[in-house]
């Protein structure tokens, strides 16, 4: 199920702007990856050149490769469409899809997409939201709105949604920061689960989230304000918060940063 | 320590206020003055004495606020006054204009008068209907709302989804100048269109004229309502493998449905009520036509002109015109009320 990410010499620009150069990694399958570093260094951008949602952004274009599993995601004729099915993403804020109940949130990538049996929507969408931790909450309302959850709840609706399509790999771009510690919790042991069966990686500003749930960290900084991103180290987690090889990364963590 | 005497200083967070009946009775004072003052002077408009009251409350207002609770206070008095009377200026039009058009058009507007022509009875006699004018206006209206809303959502899609550059700058730009597009002028471009072709006035021929009126504003309106879809719906959707035009169909679309039902309500309301290009394409007729692409046809706006034009002060054609404005006012009410039904039971769902 779970695929490998390899990057290489990944540059991303918004319009003319450069807005991380040179990016090179390696995602290990059924493992949580985490970027962390400081605001615009383009950790999020890396991520969401991943799944190529980055094009979507008026002016995005990318550069370099990005190999799931020894296939390019930037060769020509790939489709970005197909790309987004295997490798899923859960967005900062929640954002559940207003129009459409629980039920129809959780089932709305197979159902958008046109390709299921109703008789196997049931199923899907109740297997959804076990892996998401949330059907116990919202079994007995199915059919009422998905935004009459908390933040939390939503966000795991969210993640619901996502893994419904049974994705490869799984980006999330922050998916605590909206939300209350105990909420945060309930996804951090979620990703624990999670990382059983999927590709994890996940951008968040919370050291501690950090070295709580990934095995892998890389550490993003950029020279100056308007200066490209660029990936200072990666390494085992354990690694990066005892005993970083590079002093910036150190002080980053131990805030002494600036 | 129940005993301990409270120390009476005054407090630093309370100040003087009015009491809450103050802007009530400085109403009912003004309004008083206003009509003792205009009796007094001689003057008998019922606006002088409206405007006396009006400028009275507001300035009473003020002064009673800077005298009692200091300048802040009377500042916001001032403005909620202003308020107020702007409200009253806005809706004492709009009830007037209801309550004559019930009370002259109640006079004739029974069945007999929604089931039956004009035919033969002359503008000058009593009897007679507007089913003809109805029957007319539903077919233009609708036939220019099927053309206009399609194009019109569709464009409005291009340009806040997929416009880039100069082909949606001059897209946006011509929109603009179609909005902006007199009626009769919309009419006479289409009459050009039949001169040349030789064509005989037809209700298709109106409704023509009245889709270009319309367009511009579907596009307008559904653009504003499409900008305020948030981001994050769309790039969920993207992300979960949707291809864009699903995105848009599935997501963006219902999620501004009701925004969108509303613009369009409100371009019918507009070109219901157009006589122009009715009056220039569609000739107006006293029989009924049930076929819009052959003959000439009625309309209501183009009858209630007519009417009015050709009663030479005769009270039954002036029944008519008042009692067909009411049915026109009502018919674009249902619709109004149909649309927002649709678009409520649509609407994004809120509440647990």
């Amino acid at each position: 199920m779970a695929k490998r990410i390899d990057v290489s010499g990944l540059t991303a620009y918004y319009s003319a702007h450069k807005a991380i150069e040179d990016i090179s990694m390696t995602v290990e399958p059924r493992s949580v990856t985490a970027f962390i570093g400081p605001s615009g260094c383009g950790k999020s951008t890396f991520l969401r050149t991943l799944n190529r949602m980055h094009e979507v952004t008026p002016g995005g274009r990318v550069e370099g490769k990005v190999l799931l599993d020894d296939e390019d995601l930037y060769a020509n004729g790939v489709d970005p469409v197909n790309v987004r099915r295997t490798i899923g993403m859960v967005f900062q804020r929640p954002n559940p899809f207003p129009t459409m109940s629980i039920f129809d949130n959780v089932a709305a990538g197979l159902k958008l997409n046109g390709q299921y049996k109703k008789s196997e929507l049931n199923n899907v969408v109740e297997k959804s939201l076990k892996g998401a931790n949330l059907w116990n909450e919202v079994k007995d309302r199915l059919n009422k709105p998905g935004s009459g959850l908390s933040g939390g709840q939503q966000q795991r609706l969210c993640i619901a949604r996502a893994i419904a399509v049974e994705p490869q790999v799984l980006l999330m771009d922050e998916p605590c920061s909206a939300l209350d510690p105990i909420s945060t919790l309930a996804i951090e042991d979620l990703i624990g689960e999670l990382k059983e069966r999927f590709t994890i990686v996940i951008v968040t500003h919370n050291m501690q989230q950090a070295a709580r749930v990934s095995d892998r960290t890389a550490f993003f900084n950029l020279s100056a304000v308007g200066q490209p991103g660029r990936l200072i180290e990666i390494d085992d987690t354990e690694r990066i918060f005892s005993n970083p090889s590079v002093q910036a990364t150190e002080d980053y963590i131990s805030g002494r940063f600036g | 320590m129940s005993n301990v005497v409270m120390d009476k200083r005054p407090s630093t967070l309370q100040g003087a206020r009015l009491p809450r009946w103050t802007p009530w009775a400085v109403a009912l004072g003004s309004v008083g003055a206003g009509l003792g003052i205009s009796a007094a002077a001689g003057l008998d408009s019922k606006i002088q004495w409206a405007l006396i009251a009006a400028l009275l409350f507001v300035l009473v207002n003020y002064a009673l606020g800077v005298k009692v609770e200091g300048s802040r206070q009377a500042k916001d008095r001032v403005a909620t006054s202003l308020v107020w009377v702007a409200f009253l200026l806005a809706v004492i039009p709009l009830a007037s204009l209801i309550w004559e058009t019930i009370s002259r058009g109640v006079k004739v507007l029974d069945g007999y008068f929604l089931s039956h022509s004009m035919g033969v009875v002359a503008d000058t006699e009593p009897g007679g209907g507007i089913n003809h004018a109805i029957i007319g206006t539903l077919e233009q209206v609708g036939l220019a709302t099927v053309m206009a809303v399609p194009v019109g959502v569709l464009t409005a899609i291009y340009l806040v989804e997929y416009g880039r550059g100069r082909l949606a700058k001059s897209v946006t730009f011509f929109v603009d100048v179609m909005t902006g597009i007199p009626s009769i002028v919309a009419g006479l471009f289409i009459l050009a269109i039949m001169l040349q072709l030789e064509l005989q006035p037809f209700g298709f021929a109106g409704s023509l004229a009245l889709a270009i009126l319309m367009m511009p504003v579907v596009v307008r309106s559904t653009e504003e309502m499409l900008k305020l879809i948030p981001n994050e719906l769309r790039e969920a959707s993207l992300a979960l493998g949707v291809p864009k035009w699903r995105t848009i169909i599935k997501v963006v679309l219902p999620t501004s449905l009701g925004g969108i039902t509303t613009g369009v309500m409100l371009a019918v309301a507009r070109i219901a009520g157009e006589t122009a290009p009715v009056l220039l394409l569609v000739w107006g007729s006293a029989f009924i036509n049930n076929n819009p692409f052959e003959g000439a046809q009625a309309s209501l706006p183009l009858y209630i002109y007519q009417q009015y034009a050709n009663s030479a002060g005769n009270a039954a054609a002036y029944d008519r015109a008042w009692a067909a404005a009411l049915t026109l006012i009502i018919i674009v009410m249902i619709l109004n009320l149909a649309a927002r039904g649709i678009a409520r039971w649509k609407a994004p769902k809120t509440g647990r």
